[in-house]
């Protein structure tokens, strides 16, 4: 049976749909993202499923039971889910365990059994000796650990985390994103993760759910997503991506200065505009021309830049117009203005519309 | 770690239908009762009573017709406006150049200043009154008397008891609002917007006059307005010195309406103009401030050098000084020797100095230190039901636990333009009466302490609350806890300090309050405000200030206290009007 499960879940503000038809089962202990841009609803979902706000329409459960539909809700407290927030919510006026405490002291736990499992999970998220400071003297990721300690230390049916770690530097988000995923593997607790940061959302989770404009696009696992979007959206918003036009002539999608075997590439059918989204990684640039099955062409260097990771290359094939992005190894250097060839496998050519 | 796998939550899952017409109702239901009878009943009583004829209550205009028939009355309406602006234009005078030189340059003394004005701030305009008497009486106060003295004249130029004296005294203890609004306002003008005009090639003279005047008038004009509101309702003073001086203002004129016997109804209508102009004047300010809001989200940021005065800052200094010798230094200097004298004309000589007139008022005199705890007693009990009350409604209304709860807010800072003579009116019109027939009692001039104050409790608990994320409270309810405990462990705790914040400035200015208990006393509850009232009546000098001065002292603590919790200028903050 499914752990939590959303029916066509929808919020309206007068005629403004926050989030529409919002439908998605999540098995017990499964990690999903809500992944969109500010203002697609993820956080609205979020807010619905821990009971702080009423659905529209639609119906959440959890184990089975009805939590909330539009004629009423479970309160937040009744529903044994714990929550991580954006600005962490840890309360200043109580050290770090007693944050840490006070879900089970609610729960009126014994004092020595409450002792027990604070000081327990603050060694998992390391932050055993700083139990008696206040979160005043603690910094952005000592501060973010504590509110995981605080949430996971309860044993919550359902985890939901609201952009943890987007109040953090850099490099701690990084570190973090790991630290979430590796206390999930620890704990298996069921967990619905909100932001807005791609990888952020492709580290931590199992599945991601991207939103836009309050609705679905789409639901996959991560490199599913990557790999074949089934949106525009989609594609432009997981990684970097061209947007290649093609028609279908005869045999063949014609697109601008290639073609490619209308057989060979998926969803070549139909009148029209047709709209491939072609991962700058899936295009492999060379000297000479290359030998292999794929589609290969000559083209030209217009644009690069170096980014220490990989080298971002703009270029044009030589019967086109448009540049296309290539990706490639730091250490395949060509000038701007040089001859290239380009290989394509007709495969990655993913059509979004 | 490994996971102990039973669920540690045995709550059961509630029936779905927890609805959201629950207690909450209930509440706002309570406190909407609540702020009817506090705010919205005297007022409308008020109104009815002006239309009413005595004792059998037909509709009439009889009253309106008494309150505007006399030349003298009209007079006393054109004396209050008259003595408004001329109090708010040298309160003008006092404040504007101190809140420039503490607040951008590098005049010497600039804490000193504040304390200074602090101090101001909290001397009561009645007391100020009783110590311009001792200073600039006729004949024998004491500039008077070193006029005298230092010329061989045969009389002093100076005279309290006139239009001019009453103006002086009056601007003297409100240009601290004036001050607080300006300084508030020239401490968000950042260097970098007077550096631009003079990257841009203005000299500093015209970069203040184009520059930072500009940034800071509004507030100015805010602060004016408030002085100007200040001054048309105060009565202490205006009792003190414009009554022997034989001129009425609106409020003296009400408190004859007050008197045997009493006509309430005669004093509600002829109360109609001071609301009218108080409402009027604090829509204004309103206006001009909120406008002109660009002065703090521009200001933000960006660092303030003080403007070098060089040779000049001792000028900017001494008239500082000037102005603290008028309304701090001259009067406690005198106020105290009349304390200590067996007869204060007498002067500083060894043998004038006693302890009597401590011993008097504290142990001799029969309600004397009665009307001091009286005063502490409602002011506590006023500041207690105050800061409850509104952070209940503020929590409401930030929280939006309820439709309309900005209605609560409203009622909660509508007394601020009801003049403390008129809201007595009010309150006498609509509780004197049976059945409540509270006249004379604790209860009524706690209530209007309460009403009085309710306005500064709401803004700063609405501050304080709305500084709290709301986040905090959610990771409690996600975590099993009630908002009753959201409340109880996270609310209250972190809003601690900002409570006894509010309550001391209810507080504070509630031990003092004259204008309101004036007409609402009875023989068993009058308060130290009024005890010193009637000693002036009685010309009674020496005790009266012994009295005001324990009053003062007693304040003392209570000032450290929120300087403590809340920074030093915790009363100079523009929140505390």
């Amino acid at each position: 049976m499914s752990k939590l499960v959303l029916k066509n879940v929808a919020k309206r503000y007068g005629a403004f749909e926050a989030v529409a038809d919002f439908s998605l089962e999540l098995a017990k202990g499964e990690f999903v993202s809500l992944l969109g841009p500010s203002g697609c609803g993820k956080t609205t979902t979020l807010r619905m499923i821990a009971g702080f706000m009423p659905p529209s329409g639609g119906s959440i459960e959890m184990d089975g039971k009805q939590i909330s539909s539009a004629s009423g809700v479970v309160p937040p407290e009744h529903r044994r889910m714990s929550m991580i927030f954006q600005s962490y919510a840890i309360w200043p006026n109580m050290t770090v365990g007693e944050n840490v405490g006070f879900g089970l002291q609610v729960r009126k736990l014994p004092r020595a059994e409450i002792d027990r499992r604070v000081d327990k999970i603050l060694d998992v998220v390391q932050m055993r000796n700083l139990k008696g400071r206040y979160p005043a003297e603690l910094s952005g990721g000592q501060q973010q650990r504590v509110a995981l300690a605080r949430a996971i230390v309860v044993e919550p049916e359902v985890l939901l985390l609201d952009e943890p770690l987007s109040n953090l530097d850099a490099n701690l988000r990084e570190e973090m994103r790991f630290e979430i995923r590796r206390l999930h593997d620890e704990f298996r607790i069921t967990t619905v993760y909100v932001t807005h940061d791609q990888s952020e959302a492709m580290v931590t989770s199992d599945r991601i759910v991207v939103m836009n404009k309050g609705k679905v696009e789409q639901i996959d696992a991560p490199h599913v997503l990557y790999g074949r979007p089934k949106s525009r959206f989609v594609a432009g918003f997981i990684g970097r991506t061209n947007f290649v036009e093609g028609t279908l002539q005869g045999n063949e999608v014609r697109f601008d200065g290639f073609g490619a075997p209308a057989a060979a590439v998926e969803g070549a059918t139909g009148g029209g505009t047709l709209l491939y989204s072609l991962r700058p990684q899936a295009i492999t640039l060379s000297a000479e021309k290359p030998g292999g099955g794929g589609l290969s062409f000559e083209a030209e260097i217009v644009d690069r830049s170096y980014l220490g990771e990989y080298w971002d290359y703009q270029v044009r094939p030589q019967a086109g117009t448009k540049p296309l992005r290539v990706s490639t190894a730091p250490t395949a250097v060509f000038e701007v203005g040089s001859r290239v060839w380009l290989e394509i496998a007709p495969s990655a050519m993913v059509r979004v519309e | 770690m490994s996971v102990t796998a039973p669920a540690i939550d045995t709550m059961p899952v509630r029936p779905v239908r927890a609805s959201r017409f629950d207690s909450t109702w209930v509440l706002w239901i309570a406190i909407i009762a609540v702020l009817l009878f506090l705010v919205v009943s005297p007022f409308v009583y008020l109104v009815i009573t002006s239309f009413q004829t005595e004792r059998t209550g037909e509709f009439t205009f009889a009253n309106y017709a008494t309150a505007y028939g006399r030349a003298r009355y009209i007079d006393a309406l054109f004396n209050s406006l008259k003595l408004g602006a001329a109090s708010a234009a040298l309160a003008g005078v006092f404040a504007v150049p101190l809140a420039w030189a503490v607040a951008r340059t590098d005049m010497p003394g600039r804490g000193l200043t504040r304390m200074l004005v602090l101090a101001t701030f909290i001397t009561p305009p009645y007391t100020g009154a009783v110590a311009w008497i001792l200073l600039a009486g006729p004949n024998a106060g004491w500039l008077n008397r070193f006029y005298m003295m230092a010329t061989g004249a045969e009389a002093g130029p100076f005279n309290i008891y006139s239009f001019t004296g009453l103006a002086v005294v009056i601007a003297l203890y409100s240009f601290p609002y004036i001050f607080i609004f300006t300084t508030a306002a020239l401490e968000l003008v950042s260097s970098e917007m007077e550096d631009a005009a003079n990257i841009l090639g203005a000299g500093p003279w015209r970069t203040m006059r184009k520059v930072t005047l500009p940034l800071a008038l509004p507030a100015i004009l805010g602060g004016l307005i408030i002085c100007f509101l200040e001054a048309i309702a105060l009565f202490g003073s205006p009792a003190m010195i414009a009554i022997p001086a034989r001129f009425n203002v609106v409020t003296t004129q009400l408190f004859q309406f007050f008197g045997n016997p009493v006509r309430v109804e005669v004093a509600a209508a002829y109360a109609m103009p001071l609301l009218g102009v108080t409402i009027l004047l604090v829509l204004v300010q309103r206006l001009i401030v909120r406008r002109k809001g660009f002065v703090a989200l521009t200001g933000k940021g960006g660092e303030r050098r003080p403007i070098l005065l060089g040779r000049w800052r001792w000028v900017v200094f001494g008239y500082a000084m000037f102005v603290a010798a008028l309304a701090v230094f001259l009067p406690y200097i005198f106020l105290i020797q009349s304390a200590f004298a067996k007869a204060w004309g007498r002067g500083f000589l060894l043998d004038n100095i006693t302890f009597a007139n401590f011993r008097f008022i504290l142990f001799e005199h029969a309600t004397a230190a009665q009307s001091v705890i009286n005063s502490f007693v409602y002011a506590g009990v006023s500041a207690t039901i105050a800061v409850f009350l509104t952070l209940g409604v503020a929590y409401i209304v930030a929280r939006r636990l309820i439709p309309f709860g900005g209605v609560l807010g409203f009622l909660c800072v509508a007394p601020f333009v009801i003049p403390g003579v008129v809201l007595a009116i009010g309150f006498y019109a609509a509780y004197a009466p049976p059945p409540l027939a509270l006249y004379g009692t604790a209860l009524i001039l706690i209530l209007a302490f309460t009403t009085r104050f309710l306005p500064v409790g709401y803004v700063n608990a609405s501050a304080a609350i709305n500084s709290l994320n709301p986040e905090m409270e959610e990771a409690v309810r996600v975590l099993g806890g009630s908002r009753l405990t959201a409340l109880r462990r996270v609310v209250a705790p972190l809003l601690k300090r900002n409570l006894l914040g509010a309550w001391l400035l209810i507080f504070i200015p509630a031990t003092r309050e004259l204008s309101a208990a004036i007409f609402l006393y009875g023989p068993n509850t009058k308060v130290a405000s009024v005890m010193i009232f009637d000693m002036s009546e009685e010309g009674n000098f020496e005790r009266l200030a012994a009295l005001a001065l324990v009053l003062q002292v007693l304040t003392l603590p209570l000032l450290y206290l929120g300087q403590r919790a809340l920074g030093r200028d915790f009363m100079l903050r523009r929140n505390a009007t």
